[in-house]
C-alpha cells in the first residue's frame, strides 16, 4: 500500500515543477520589457557595452528628450486625442444600436444587423487601399477626423454585438417603469439603458481603448503630416530616421507601452471578459 | 403616431449605420471593383483591364506566392508552439495552486502591447552586433552561436514566427482557461473513483470536451497569423531580400511602392477568399469533429 506521505511528497512535486514552469515563462514575458526600461536609462556611449539590466548611472533625462526633441510628446498627446474620441464616439453610437437591435421594432432590423455581424467575420485584407481612396475623395486624408470616424468604424461591429447580447438578457421592467413616467426613447436609452450596461460597457471601452491606442497601419496610410501621427506611427519614423539612437528609440517606446500597461492592469478583469466573449462568439 | 415612431427608431441606428455604410460597405465594393482596373491611385483615368491582376497573381507573382508561403510559415508555428504553450500553460493553471490570477495577469501583457512596441523592442534584443541575445551567447562561450538574427535570411522568418508567438500565447491561453474550466470537476472525480489515473482522464475527459475550443484557438490563429504584417515591419521590413515577406506587406507595397491600386485591391480580393476558404473548411472539420 502506498502511505499518504507517498501521495503528498508526488503532489508537492507535482506542484513544484508546475510552478517551475509557469514562472519561466511569466519571466520571459516580463523580461523584454524591462530590457527596454533598462536600455531607456543608458546613454548613447553605455548601451552598447554595457549588458547590465540595472545600469550603473541612471539617466532619465533621455525621457525628457525623447518628450521634447523626438516629439514623443506632441505624439502621445495625438495618441490620446484620437483614442478618446474613438472610444467616446464608439459607446455613443454603438450603444444607440445595439439598444434598438434588441429593443426597438423597424423594418430591416435583423438585416442590418446581420450585415454588422458578418462584416465582423469577413476579412478584407485590402481595404486599407480603398479607404485611402476613399478619404482621398473626401477630403479626409490627412486629418485627425478622417482617422477618428475610420477607428469609429473599425471597433464598431464587435461593440454592438457585445451590447446587443446585454441588453437582451436584460429584463424590460424598469425600462417599461421609465416609459409608463413618460421617458422618451432617447431619454430611457440615456437614463436606464446605458447605466444598466455599465459593466459591459467597461469591456467595450478597454477593448476599444488598446485597438486605437496600438493602431499601426491605418495610421501609416492616413497620415502624412508629423503633426498628426498618433505613437506607433511616430515610432517607425522615428526608427527610420535615427536608427541608432536607442537609449532614446526605448524611451519612446517605454512612454508608449507603459499606458497601456497601467490601463490593463487596472481594468484586467474586463480585458479578460471581453476576450472571453470574443471567443464564446467565434 | 406609428410611422412618427418607427422613424424614431431608426434615428437610434442611423449613425451606426451611416458610417458602416461609408467606411465599410463602400470600400468593400471598391476593392471588388478596382481588382479590374489599372490605376495609380492619382490619375482621374483608371484603365479597365478585366481579369489581368489576378492572372498576374497568380501565374507572374512569384513574390506574392513566396509572401504566401511565409506567412504559411509563421502561421504552422504558431498552430504548433504557439498554442501548445497555450494550452499546456491553461492545462498548469487549471488547479488548485498559488498564484494563479499573478500568471494570467502576466501572461497576458504581451498581447495587449502594441506590434511595433514588441517587434522593436526584440529587434534590439535580437541586434546582431550589439543585442542582448548574442551578448549572453558570448558571455556563455557559446559566441560561436551568435547570429545576425533578423539579418540572415535562414533565421529571420523562424525568428519572426518565434517573437510572433511570444506575443500571442498569452490569448489562446485565456480561451483554452476558459475553456478549461467549464469542465464539470465532477467528471473528473468519478473518473478517478472508477480507477483511472492523470493520463486516462486527460485522454477521455479534457481532450474529447476541448475540441471545440481547440478548433475556434485554431481558426482565430490561422486569421489572425496569416494576416500579421506590423510586427514584421516593425523587425525587418520584408527583407533580408524578400524573406520576411508576408501578403499583406506586399498589398501595401503595390500601393505605396509601386502605385498600383488596382493591383493591390486584386491581391487583397485573392487574399480574402484564401481566407475565407480556410475559415470555412476548419469550420466543416470541426462540425464533424464534434459528431464523432
Amino acid at each position: 500500500m502506498k502511505t499518504s506521505l507517498y501521495y503528498k511528497t508526488k503532489k508537492v512535486t507535482t506542484n513544484l515543477l508546475i510552478h517551475f514552469f509557469l514562472i519561466t515563462v511569466a519571466i520571459t514575458c516580463i523580461f523584454p520589457l524591462l530590457w527596454m526600461v533598462s536600455s531607456s536609462l543608458k546613454t548613447q556611449q553605455t548601451i552598447f557595452k554595457d549588458m547590465s539590466l540595472i545600469p550603473r548611472e541612471l539617466h532619465f533625462e533621455n525621457y525628457y528628450l525623447a518628450w521634447q526633441e523626438g516629439g514623443f510628446g506632441r505624439y502621445f498627446l495625438n495618441s490620446i486625442l484620437y483614442t478618446v474620441a474613438v472610444v467616446i464616439g464608439i459607446i455613443i453610437i454603438s450603444s444607440l444600436a445595439a439598444y434598438a437591435f434588441s429593443r426597438l421594432k423597424f423594418p430591416g432590423r435583423n438585416l442590418l444587423f446581420y450585415t454588422f455581424m458578418a462584416a465582423m467575420m469577413i476579412p478584407i485584407p485590402g481595404s486599407f487601399v480603398a479607404l485611402f481612396v476613399l478619404l482621398n475623395k473626401l477630403h479626409l486624408r490627412n486629418t485627425a477626423f478622417g482617422y477618428i470616424l475610420c477607428m469609429i468604424n473599425v471597433g464598431l461591429a464587435t461593440s454592438i454585438f457585445l451590447l446587443k447580447t446585454f441588453f437582451d438578457k436584460f429584463p424590460r421592467e424598469l425600462e417599461d417603469a421609465a416609459r409608463i413616467d413618460g421617458c422618451s426613447k432617447f431619454g430611457v436609452w440615456w437614463h436606464v439603458a446605458l447605466p444598466l450596461a455599465k459593466p459591459v460597457l467597461a469591456v467595450v471601452v478597454v477593448f476599444n481603448a488598446l485597438n486605437v491606442w496600438n493602431e499601426y497601419v491605418l495610421a501609416l496610410v492616413i497620415f502624412d503630416n508629423k503633426n498628426l501621427m498618433p505613437l506607433q506611427r511616430a515610432l517607425m519614423m522615428f526608427q527610420g530616421e535615427f536608427i541608432t539612437r536607442y537609449p532614446l528609440l526605448m524611451a519612446g517606446l517605454t512612454i508608449t507601452a507603459l499606458p497601456i500597461i497601467i490601463v490593463y492592469l487596472l481594468m484586467q478583469k474586463y480585458i479578460i471578459k471581453g476576450v472571453t466573449s470574443q471567443a464564446v462568439f467565434g | 403616431m406609428r410611422v412618427k415612431s418607427t422613424l424614431e427608431n431608426y434615428l437610434f441606428v442611423l449613425p451606426a449605420a451611416g458610417i458602416f455604410a461609408i467606411f465599410y460597405i463602400i470600400p468593400f465594393i471598391w476593392v471588388f471593383q478596382l481588382g479590374l482596373y489599372s490605376w495609380d491611385g492619382i490619375l482621374p483615368t483608371k484603365i479597365f483591364v478585366g481579369l489581368a491582376n489576378f492572372k498576374e497573381i497568380f501565374f507572374e507573382d512569384k513574390i506574392w506566392w513566396g509572401a504566401m508561403r511565409n506567412a504559411g510559415y509563421i502561421t504552422l508555428i504558431a498552430l504548433t508552439l504557439q498554442n501548445a504553450l497555450a494550452f499546456l500553460l491553461a492545462w498548469a493553471c487549471d488547479r488548485e495552486i498559488r498564484m494563479k490570477n499573478f500568471y494570467r495577469m502576466i501572461f497576458f501583457i504581451p498581447p495587449v502591447l502594441s506590434e511595433v512596441v514588441v517587434g522593436l523592442v526584440w529587434q534590439w534584443i535580437l541586434d546582431g552586433n550589439y543585442g542582448l541575445l548574442n551578448g549572453w551567447l558570448a558571455n556563455l562561450g557559446l559566441a560561436q552561436w551568435s547570429h545576425n538574427w533578423l539579418s540572415d535570411p535562414a533565421t529571420a522568418l523562424t525568428t519572426i514566427a518565434i517573437v510572433h508567438s511570444w506575443k500571442g500565447f498569452g490569448w489562446g491561453f485565456l480561451i483554452f482557461l476558459a475553456g478549461l474550466q467549464t469542465i464539470p470537476r465532477e467528471l473528473y472525480e468519478a473518473a478517478r473513483v472508477d480507477g483511472a489515473n492523470a493520463w486516462a482522464s486527460f485522454r477521455n475527459i479534457t481532450v474529447p470536451l476541448m475540441i471545440p475550443v481547440t478548433v475556434l484557438v485554431a481558426i482565430l490563429t490561422i486569421l489572425g497569423t496569416m494576416q500579421a504584417f506590423v510586427l514584421i515591419i516593425a523587425m525587418t521590413d520584408g527583407g533580408p531580400a524578400y524573406h520576411t515577406q508576408v501578403p499583406v506587406l506586399r498589398i501595401l507595397a503595390s500601393m505605396r511602392g509601386s502605385s498600383r491600386f488596382g493591383y493591390a485591391c486584386a491581391q487583397g480580393i485573392s487574399f480574402g477568399v484564401i481566407l475565407m476558404a480556410i475559415s470555412f473548411i476548419q469550420y466543416r472539420f470541426s462540425k464533424t469533429a464534434r459528431q464523432v
